[in-house]
């Protein structure tokens, strides 16, 4: 596990053709580590017929909602919360 | 950057959103079963299925009903396995 609880990462923002879980929205915003979940096999090798082997960390990652849409009106305490794999993160430190 | 039809997350519109409910017919319960059959046979898992939506054409996916997508990605998927010939669904049904 390259990331541990509290540290803020940078959401990779190139492209992937193909099916992967890290949604758009995010792709490029700073969050911070909430959850380190566990290992798992990775849905982007998995969806085209291989076994997502090697198991890829998968985290649980915070944004504040304001961070993540410009117009942006609710709380300023407001969050998102999105699973993460760690090859789609970055330092931010 | 370019985003899939499916990546939807904070795609503007005004359009409010349908929250209806509906009672799910029986071929929509049989898609579903069939697709838990699929992933115990080893011939098709979630993430196959997942891409298999995501690359329908995009008029395609918006038009139709989630089950819809799903009997797409399943004759996409087996097709692309063997498991199914080309046309052999379409042929069955004497479409």
């Amino acid at each position: 596990m390259r990331y541990r609880r509290g540290q803020r990462v940078r959401v990779a923002a190139r492209r992937h053709e193909g099916h992967h879980r890290t949604p758009g929205y995010v792709k490029g915003k700073i969050g911070s580590v909430e959850r380190v979940h566990a290992s798992f096999t990775n849905p982007e090798t998995r969806a085209y017929g291989a076994d997502g082997l090697p198991k890829q960390p998968l985290y649980l990652v915070g944004f504040a909602q304001r961070d993540v849409w410009p117009d942006y009106r609710g709380g300023s305490g407001d969050r998102v919360y999105v699973d993460l794999f760690e090859h789609w993160l970055e330092d931010a430190e | 950057m370019e985003r899939g039809v499916h990546d939807r997350g904070g795609w503007a519109t005004q359009a409010p959103i349908d929250r209806s409910e509906h009672e799910l017919a029986d071929w929509e319960l049989l898609t579903d079963a069939l697709v838990g059959v699929l992933g115990h046979a080893g011939l098709m898992n979630v993430d196959e299925l997942r891409r298999g939506i995501e690359s329908m054409p995009p008029e395609e996916y918006e038009r139709a009903s989630y089950y819809e997508r799903w009997l797409f990605s399943i004759e996409t998927v087996l097709t692309e396995k063997g498991v199914l010939a080309a046309g052999e669904l379409d042929a069955r049904l004497g479409k």
